[in-house]
């Protein structure tokens, strides 16, 4: 039986893992190198790296950290920030990325998509998505309106149908960030979770509110997601993805590594 | 550990496996075409992307005769993910693919038409099953989960080659295979953390025969 993933993110700063909330307040949690190699020992089932300065510098994402993680772990690892074409994608590739994280980029240029899906495979294709939940209406059916750059710029694509789309054109997996819930801890959008999930045939990722282990249990059986993300859980919290996943045996039948 | 080389055929990313072959000390050959593959020492051959254009690819190369030849000589030869299914026959992908034919059986691809909602590709960690005692598999506990994407799984033709076996949808596909000196895995043991790595390392310690 296919098992049921957690993913821990890395906010990455000049080679320091921070977290924030919203992008906003960022605290450093330690060297990037270090802290893949402990959560990877702790039971991680994946990475995922975010260089959160490298659009704003209008930079490539840097490739000595991808390289870096690469040599350091085992299990698979996506990566994002500053890839503004296919070219910048076969480069966090070859550095040793197992999937490259697609968000503004994709949006604005949606034939990256079934660029790289081409070139690369959809399975190293992952749709960055940050939903806002903006209310039905005929505008956003489901309720929920894309957000771009960073939460700054919205756009006129509803998340359901934008996900549909995005996965007709190449991705291989989504990764939905829900805005409001993000770094607040009180547990993932599951409704919207939810709503993509059985929209589309590819796995997604819970991303955006946990703070305890219940909002995994429910982000898995109310949210449907194959995958869920954790940050402040594992960096500041005193969690790791074993102690997580003793609780969720604990009180769940879900199928965990 | 002797000498290893991998066949590198522009189908997917070699820098996990490269990576893991460092991790034990071994700096592997990087293989572009058969002539630079020859010789001794064992072979590893990856792959991501469909079985159509990896198949082409094998061929231009000259690693369809290479891979006979390395299995005639018993050199340990380890395919990963496209790399185990183009083993075998043919494949069902891109409309039917003759494939190397070094393995009896067919791939085909996973459907559940009784349940939609599950995903194709399969993409995360899955257990896998050892059906046989095999060198491969040494100190790894029974049902330890793998990486596993992929849409398509092998369906060898004889019982004796599915080493170990997996479950998706209610499908227990072959996830391990193999004969003599050749052994072939559907999930990434480079990249299924500290148990892949053992399973990594017993092959660059197997000198190709089946019997420990």
């Amino acid at each position: 039986m296919l098992l049921k993933r957690i993913i821990v993110c890395l906010d990455v700063k000049n080679r320091r893992v921070t977290k924030g909330v919203k992008f906003k307040n960022n605290v450093d949690v330690g060297d990037v190198g270090e802290l893949a190699e402990r959560y990877c020992q702790e039971g991680a089932d994946e990475l995922v790296f975010y260089d959160i300065t490298a659009s704003a510098e209008h930079r490539p994402i840097d490739l000595e950290m991808v390289a870096e993680a690469a040599r350091r772990v085992f299990i698979p690892f996506c990566v994002g920030g500053g890839i503004r074409s296919a070219a910048d994608m076969r480069n966090a590739l070859l550095a040793g990325a197992d999937k490259v994280s697609l968000n503004s980029l994709a949006v604005q240029h949606p034939e990256i998509l079934t660029e790289s899906a081409n070139a690369f495979g959809r399975q190293c294709v992952v749709l960055g998505l940050d939903a806002k939940r903006v209310g039905v209406s005929p505008e956003f059916p489901s309720g929920y309106q894309v957000y771009i750059q960073g939460y700054r710029t919205p756009t006129s694509w509803d998340v359901v149908e934008w996900a549909r789309r995005a996965v007709e054109l190449g991705a291989g997996e989504i990764c939905l960030n829900a805005i409001d819930t993000d770094g607040v801890r009180q547990g993932y959008e599951l409704e919207i979770t939810r709503k993509v999930a059985d929209a589309v045939s590819v796995p997604v990722i819970a991303s955006g509110g946990a703070g305890k282990v219940q909002h995994l249990i429910d982000a898995f059986q109310e949210g449907h997601a194959d995958a869920a993300l954790v940050a402040s859980m594992v960096h500041t919290d005193g969690y790791t993805c074993q102690t997580i996943k003793n609780e969720i045996r604990r009180t769940t039948s879900l199928p965990l590594r | 550990m002797g000498p290893v080389t991998i066949l590198d055929y522009g189908a997917g990313n070699l820098t996990s496996v490269r990576l893991a072959c460092q991790r034990f000390g071994v700096e592997p050959r990087m293989a572009t075409c058969a002539a630079e593959a020859l010789g001794e020492g064992a072979l590893i051959f990856p792959g991501d992307g469909s079985a159509k254009s990896a198949m082409a690819a094998v061929k231009a190369r000259g690693y369809d005769s290479l891979l006979r030849k390395a299995r005639e000589e018993g050199r340990p030869i380890l395919g990963i993910c496209i790399g185990m299914q183009l083993l075998f026959d043919g494949s069902e992908e891109d409309g039917g693919v003759q494939a190397l034919g070094m393995l009896p059986g067919q791939v085909r691809r996973f459907s559940f038409p009784q349940d939609p909602a599950l995903k194709i590709p399969e993409m995360g960690w899955n257990g896998v099953h050892f059906r046989q005692k095999h060198p491969l598999f040494r100190g790894i506990p029974q049902d330890t989960p793998f990486y596993f994407v992929h849409s398509y799984y092998c369906d060898p033709a004889a019982e004796a080659l599915r080493l170990g076996t997996t479950e998706y949808g209610g499908t227990h596909f072959c996830s391990v295979a193999g004969r003599d000196s050749l052994v072939a895995t559907q999930f990434h043991p480079e990249r299924s953390g500290e148990w892949g790595l053992a399973l990594f390392r017993n092959f660059l310690e197997w000198n190709g025969k089946e019997e420990e």
